[in-house]
């Protein structure tokens, strides 16, 4: 852990696109570098261009919540999240960079006899893939997080609560950098405001990319592209099950430690924790409608807001200083779609909807592999685009502990 | 953001339900449909970046459904001669 909390001078070159890559992976934000990475540490695959259309880590990376757990239901994205969790414990050391993961601890609150069999079955379906999940009762939520509102004599009172202690919060504009010094030591070139225009074909095979800084030959191309996903993939050729809505967020003035954990609230619908320089971060629903704008409409927040209060009466009088949004790209199952394309040597990560921040080091080293292999790892295998065809789908909408 | 109904005129966003793409078609022959036919009537939509043709209700107006074209950059409501089509 070398340089924690101090801003080395240079952390990555600015090199111009060689013309020709062994791999081109396009979107540098926490995934796509998270990839080139594990390309060249796990797989010997160094002659890799990142691409970036804006500059790096400015998308989801820079505008998400950073909460960071992997108490899903279901056995695929258990083991997947869960994978990505381990690789957070050891991130700090493996990138020698500090990026700030603070295991505090992830508290999903119940409100109703729904929420408390759902979060049972979950806690017991966490224990059984060997991840760490314990039921709360209401009073054992109160003395896990003292400022959370208890009382019985509110509209959807705290029933009791699930808790990953492994789970917690990282910086993420920290993260991205590590992997992309890490990336860059290890000879992966990363282009800053260099936007991919079109693929190039033979038949079916993609041999290379269109960009405003002309083209680049590539051995296989792999997009990592968030909420322009279906952007790229309808220049490739191919649909996706993907639409593209606004996530926003927003934080408080810088306020005295108060806030010891995360909390979520799927049925009164917020979610908060307190960042390491003290701002309070909440996030909760997307906006409805389809948009690329970056931004949502304002009575989103004042809902999410309101549900804060509802359970911190304390941050009554804390302000908002700054509201966002991301552009998220959500699946109809709400579940990640990462592996093969109908192209060949054309490959996907997409879908991570509202949840892609937790997965950067576990998605970026499954989509190496599957680059790298022209194959799924076991691990991504069910994540497949052909699940909507089949029907296997991953539905973790509403099973995940989270406001989907 | 406001929204031109086309029966009460321009009212606040709140007041609406989102309803996706307009103009999805079911399946012209349903029986002989495979499952990647169905995969694309029941998952893929349109998602564009840019001018978008969708469907929204006035839920807590006069509680109808209409069309509009909506860009997804700007967020700028435009008027469809197709305001009123029942898909």
């Amino acid at each position: 852990m070398a340089e924690p909390h101090q801003h080395p001078e240079h952390l990555w070159r600015n090199p111009e696109p060689k013309r020709a890559y062994d791999v081109v992976i396009v979107g540098a934000g926490g995934h796509g570098l998270a990839t080139a990475y594990y390309l060249a540490k796990n797989h010997g695959i160094t002659n890799v261009a990142v691409l970036e259309r804006g500059w790096l880590a400015g998308g989801n990376v820079a505008r998400n919540t950073t909460v960071i757990r992997s108490n899903y239901l279901w056995d695929e994205s258990a083991a997947i999240y869960e994978h990505s969790l381990k690789l957070w414990e050891g991130l700090s050391e493996e990138l020698a960079y500090d990026v700030l993961f603070s295991q505090r601890g992830v508290l999903n609150l119940v409100h109703s006899l729904g929420d408390m069999r759902e979060g049972r079955r979950r806690v017991y379906a966490n224990r059984l893939n060997g991840i760490d999940a314990e039921w709360l009762t209401t009073e054992e939520v109160k003395a896990f997080c003292p400022i959370v509102n208890t009382s019985p004599d509110v509209r959807y009172p705290v029933m009791g609560g699930t808790l990953q202690r492994r789970g917690g919060i990282a910086k993420h504009d920290y993260v991205a950098w590590a992997f992309a010094r890490k990336a860059d030591e290890m000879g992966v070139d990363l282009i800053q405001n260099c936007e991919v225009t079109g693929f190039d074909l033979e038949g079916n095979r993609v041999v290379g990319v269109q960009t405003n800084r002309g083209p680049i030959a590539a051995g296989r191309v792999g997009i990592c592209a968030a909420g322009h996903s279906t952007v790229l993939a309808s220049m490739a050729g191919f649909d996706l099950p993907i639409q593209s809505h606004p996530l926003q967020a927003l934080v408080s003035e810088l306020l005295e430690p108060v806030l010891n954990c995360v909390v979520m609230s799927n049925a009164v619908h917020v979610y908060v924790s307190q960042a390491h320089k003290g701002e309070l971060v909440m996030g909760a629903g997307i906006d409805p409608y389809t948009s690329y704008a970056q931004r949502g409409s304002p009575h989103v927040v004042e809902y999410q807001l309101a549900a804060a209060i509802e359970l911190f009466p304390i941050f009554s009088r804390a302000h908002v200083v700054r509201t966002w949004a991301g552009i998220v790209d959500v699946s109809p199952d709400a579940s990640p779609i990462l592996g093969l394309t109908p192209i060949e040597n054309l490959f996907i990560n997409c879908g991570w909807g509202t949840g892609g921040f937790k997965a950067t080091p576990g998605a970026g080293w499954v989509y190496a592999h599957t680059i790298a292999h022209g194959q799924p790892h076991s691990l991504n295998a069910a994540f497949a685009l052909e699940r909507f065809v089949t029907g296997a789908l991953i539905d973790e909408h509403g099973a995940a502990a989270v406001a989907h | 953001m406001l929204i031109a109904c086309p029966w009460c005129g321009d009212r606040e966003e709140i007041e609406f339900k989102y309803g996706g793409a307009a103009q999805i078609a079911y399946p012209t022959d349903p029986d002989s449909a495979d499952d990647a036919a169905w995969a694309r009537y029941v998952f893929f939509r349109p998602n564009p970046k840019g001018k978008m043709a969708e469907r929204w209700v006035h839920s807590a107006g006069c509680r109808r459904w209409f069309n509009v074209v909506r860009d997804t950059v700007t967020h700028e409501i435009s008027p469809t001669p197709a305001a009123k089509e029942r898909r």
